[in-house]
């Protein structure tokens, strides 16, 4: 199998870069899960990362905020450059990065707090003790994620006590209360039905106004409806996840240029 | 899995008997008996009856054989006062020294103990490097398998005057000259070092294991994503464990903490050879006490009046309804704990 | 940026500093508070194996004490003791434990089940010297003498729970297709117990019931008024004494185990107390060998569930 090392988006678009992953591999004690990844995302646009299961899409987009280092044995190689700053330094404050960079998770994971409780607790970390700002950022984390109107009356109900697509939106209001550069998604609506679906996508378009967003999604015409752009990974002979073609999403979805990427997004794929 | 196989047997035992109309007697009994399934059910249920029935019996035969005491005394047996009679010799008792040497030196165990439980259910379950975990976990359920007594031989000869005795001196000076809390520190420490601060250090020692395997289990139950949650937020590792976690298992360890009192409350050996064994009026916790186990095991076998005996089982009752009103409690916090969780996972 | 963006900027640097010492402090404490927990445990064991150590000689394990104030014996009554209070107590907990067990697995949510995983609960929870209580006054009292059944009965109560539990969890770890398997043969549900299930769990159930006759050996405060204690106590001469004068099997047994008996933790109890330096040395070894005893008990019941689970997994 010929393996493309580097692959650059063939429409470069006028927008700024925010992140840049140069020469990442990820290795899981011996096993190397992720090998040689490439990738440039765009400020303010979304980027998804599509692929098989157990390609390394989830590794990938740990690896923007560090949160593989929470898996022992974990080690990471190359360099994810965040305006500048390359995230994988050992100097690098890993708490700030987090902040930086902001996660939504597979499954809502709210904590077992009020709704408003859940959103002020990032706020709160960085010192903000006063009512008043508390209580604005609330509101406005909330009506960014589209869930104000839906809670405004029931702020210290228990974020449990919401829908699963709800919950899911409280996440993200969440993630939004720390004011972070780039949002990390991570499956958000995989296990949401159709229509709350359909909410957090509308959102995401909302949301890409003020932040980067990078998605992973095993849905490609979740993929195809709202990202810009489209990075397709597939796993090598090794098992290791590779990067094998990265392009504007209409055209991955409309005339890829590696004969792997056209069987996937067209359903061939075995 | 156990539904299941109820369903498959009882499909066995039930369906068969019944659709047969009104078979001889003799037949019917043949059948029942053919399996054997009855009678091993018959068996099973009658043993379990026996072992509820134990447990009543327990609280029963304790009721029943203070009875002269409790007609004697009344409420006035257990209600607090400064100047308390334990008199065998004119018959006249009351147990209220007893119940606070108990209930001080279990609490002040508490005290001391949930810190140190907490930190290592916490370095235990967060920390520590795999390899290190199971046997820091040996080790500390270990602490629980010594047995009472030689913990309290270890206290008498090496416990009071290398580690008690300093402690106690130290904080009858200072503590002991606050206004308020200075009489829960009054000195002096007696020259053995035996005292209620000597049982409740002891106590502590004995009940973290306790604590720290329920505290640990409550942390291993919370479920990863609430970690992932509050660490994506920028929160640092212990933000984490004391703004997430611990209110996330709250109520667990707060059981975990009732379990412990309710160990330390009927802890008998060890308490009886450090706490120092006598009743005088003093609350200070660093003057010898009396506890209510250890009345009973110095007294009892010697008790020669009829009151007195009953007198002593009724300080026995006291402490059954004090550990059973514990353990239902602890059951219904942990109960509360997993009814709650599965909530989260409706997505 | 927003105002928030500012607001949050200005703070998260003014407290960064604060955040992290506090993360490493608080860190390194739970470590520092984990080594401070085990240092009674280190302390007592390394102690009591150097100081009992001394007094430990052959004399020990064979002798029965010598009068107060003289020096040498041994404690050979109190082993006799413990061996046969533990047993007693052994054969008074297994049986009616391993069955209400089964019960406990197999109806788990009808009221009965729960009754009897309540009243589990309560007696794992109360304290050993109210079944002291208990057992005075429902065998010693009627009987009107103090006996090793007594103590062995009293035991047994505080086993019960520990034998109810680990039996029933190891019932429920034995996978469902092998009891489906043999119902299907057409194997009656009794049969399906016994054959199957019980020799399944057989090996999770024995660790289960040493952990428990460790403890029970340990115990101290249920024997004080139950077995009482007994100095004179020589299990030699009792079964001697007894073929001598052609008694029968059933009246030897009566002989050694009803009449008080002492055991070890209760000859350490009391050997503590006196003033006599030889008494405490050798509470010192008496404390050595119930240390040793349980703590090889335990070890080897963890290793063995470790290795099986091990190889059950993988």
């Amino acid at each position: 199998m010929e393996i493309q090392t580097m692959v650059k988006p063939t429409t470069v678009e006028n927008t700024a870069i925010k992140v840049q992953v140069k020469g990442l591999s990820v290795y899981y004690g011996k096993f190397r899960a992720l090998t040689g990844i490439d990738l440039t995302v765009h400020d303010r646009k979304i980027t998804a990362i599509i692929g098989p299961s157990g390609c390394g899409k989830s590794t990938l987009l740990r690896s923007f905020n560090r949160m593989n280092d929470l898996t022992p044995g974990c080690r990471m190689e190359g360099e994810v450059i965040l305006e500048g700053e390359n995230l994988l330094a050992p100097a690098v404050d890993v708490v700030d990065i987090r902040r930086r960079v902001g996660m939504v998770f597979q499954r809502p994971n709210p904590f077992p707090k009020s709704i408003y409780e859940n959103v002020a607790y990032g706020p709160r970390l960085y010192g903000i003790r006063r009512k008043s700002d508390l209580d604005e950022i609330v509101a406005s984390s909330l009506k960014s994620a589209a869930l104000w109107d839906e809670v405004k009356d029931k702020l210290h109900q228990s974020g449990l006590s919401l829908s699963g697509g709800q919950q899911q939106r409280l996440c993200i209001a969440r993630a939004l209360a720390v004011e972070p550069e780039v949002i990390l998604m991570d499956e958000p609506a995989s296990a949401l039905d159709p229509i709350s679906t359909l909410k957090i996508e509308e959102l995401m378009q909302d949301l890409k106004k003020d932040y980067t967003i990078v998605i992973v999604t095993h849905n490609m015409q979740q993929a195809a409806r709202v990202s810009d752009f489209t990075a397709m990974m597939m796993i090598d002979e090794q098992r290791a996840g590779r990067l094998i073609e990265y392009d504007a999403t209409h055209i991955i979805f409309t005339r890829p240029k590696d004969k792997r990427t056209e069987d996937y997004v067209t359903g061939r794929f075995g | 899995m156990w539904k299941h196989w109820q369903a498959v047997s009882g499909g066995i035992v039930n369906k068969k008997i019944k659709p047969a109309l009104k078979p001889n007697r003799i037949l019917r009994l043949h059948r029942i008996f053919r399996h054997g399934d009855r009678p091993w059910q018959g068996l099973i249920m009658v043993v379990s009856i026996f072992i509820i029935v134990l447990m009543a019996a327990i609280g029963w035969m304790l009721w029943r054989e203070s009875s002269g005491a409790r007609f004697t005394f009344g409420w006035n047996f257990l209600a607090p006062t400064t100047n308390a009679s334990w008199d065998p010799v004119n018959d006249h008792f009351q147990a209220w020294p007893f119940i606070y040497g108990t209930l001080l030196t279990s609490l002040f165990a508490i005290i001391i103990a949930l810190p140190i439980s907490l930190g290592i259910a916490i370095f235990l379950v967060e920390l520590c490097p795999a390899w290190l975990r199971t046997p820091l976990t040996w080790m500390v359920e270990l602490l629980a398998a010594i047995p009472s007594v030689v913990y309290g031989l270890w206290g008498i000869f090496i416990f009071l005057p290398v580690v008690v005795t300093p402690i106690g001196s130290f904080l009858a000076e200072t503590l002991g000259n606050f206004p308020v809390i200075g009489a829960l520190f009054a000195g002096p420490m007696s020259a053995s070092g035996a005292s209620r601060l000597a049982a409740s250090l002891i106590l502590a020692i004995m009940i973290i294991p306790t604590i720290a395997a329920v505290t640990r289990d409550v942390f291993l139950a919370i479920p990863n994503s609430q970690r992932e949650a509050s660490l994506a937020l920028g929160s640092t590792r212990w933000e984490t464990i004391w703004k997430v976690l611990i209110p996330y298992g709250l109520s667990g360890i707060l059981g975990a903490v009732i379990l412990g009192l309710g160990r330390a409350l009927g802890e008998t050996m060890a308490v009886t050879m450090v706490i120092g064994n006598s009743i005088e009026g003093s609350l200070s916790l660093l003057r010898p006490g009396y506890s209510m186990a250890s009345v009973i095991a110095n007294e009892f076998a010697e008790a020669v009046s009829k009151l007195h005996n009953q007198a002593l089982v009724e300080v026995g009752l006291a402490l059954f309804v004090m550990t059973l009103l514990l353990n239902i409690l602890a059951r219904f916090l942990v109960w509360r704990v997993a009814s709650r969780t599965p909530q989260e996972v409706r997505a | 940026m927003t105002r928030f963006g500012k607001l949050l900027n200005q703070n998260r640097i003014a407290h960064a500093r604060k955040r992290k010492t506090g993360n490493k402090v608080m860190l390194s404490l739970t470590g520092v508070l984990t080594a401070l927990a085990l240092v009674p445990l280190v302390w007592i064991i390394v102690y009591v194996i150097l100081r009992g150590g001394k007094s430990i000689n052959l004399d020990f394990f064979t002798q029965l004490p010598k009068p107060l104030g003289m020096a040498g014996g041994g404690v050979l009554h109190a082993i006799e003791g413990t061996l046969i209070v533990t047993l007693l107590a052994g054969i008074f907990s297994v049986p009616p434990g391993v069955l209400a067990a089964f019960y406990a697995a197999r109806f788990p949510n009808t009221p009965l089940g729960m009754a009897l995983r309540f009243s589990t609960d309560v007696l794992s929870g109360v304290p050993s010297i109210v079944v002291g209580l208990f057992a005075y006054a429902v065998l010693v009292k009627p009987m009107g003498h103090y006996s090793a059944l007594a103590g062995g009965a009293a035991l047994a109560v505080l086993m019960l729970p520990t034998i109810i539990r680990t039996t029933e969890e190891m019932l429920k770890l034995v996978p469902h297709t092998l009891r489906e398997g043999s119902l299907a043969l057409g194997a009656s549900e009794w049969k399906t117990s016994l054959s199957v299930l019980f020799p399944a769990a057989l090996n999770g159930i024995f660790t289960g019931f040493l952990l428990a006759l460790a403890r029970a050996a340990g115990e101290t405060a249920p024997l004080l008024f139950t077995t009482l204690g007994n100095e004179r106590y020589d299990l030699k001469a009792i079964i001697s004494g007894g073929v001598q004068s052609h008694q029968g099997f059933f009246q030897i047994l009566d002989r050694i185990v009803n009449q008080p008996v002492d055991s070890l933790p209760l000859t350490l109890w009391k050997y503590a107390q006196q003033p006599y330096p030889e008494r405490i040395e050798q509470a010192w070894a008496v404390a050595l060998v119930l240390m040793l005893l349980v703590l090889i008990v335990n070890i080897t019941a963890r290793v063995w569930i470790q290795v099986r689970t091990r190889r059950m997994e993988g």
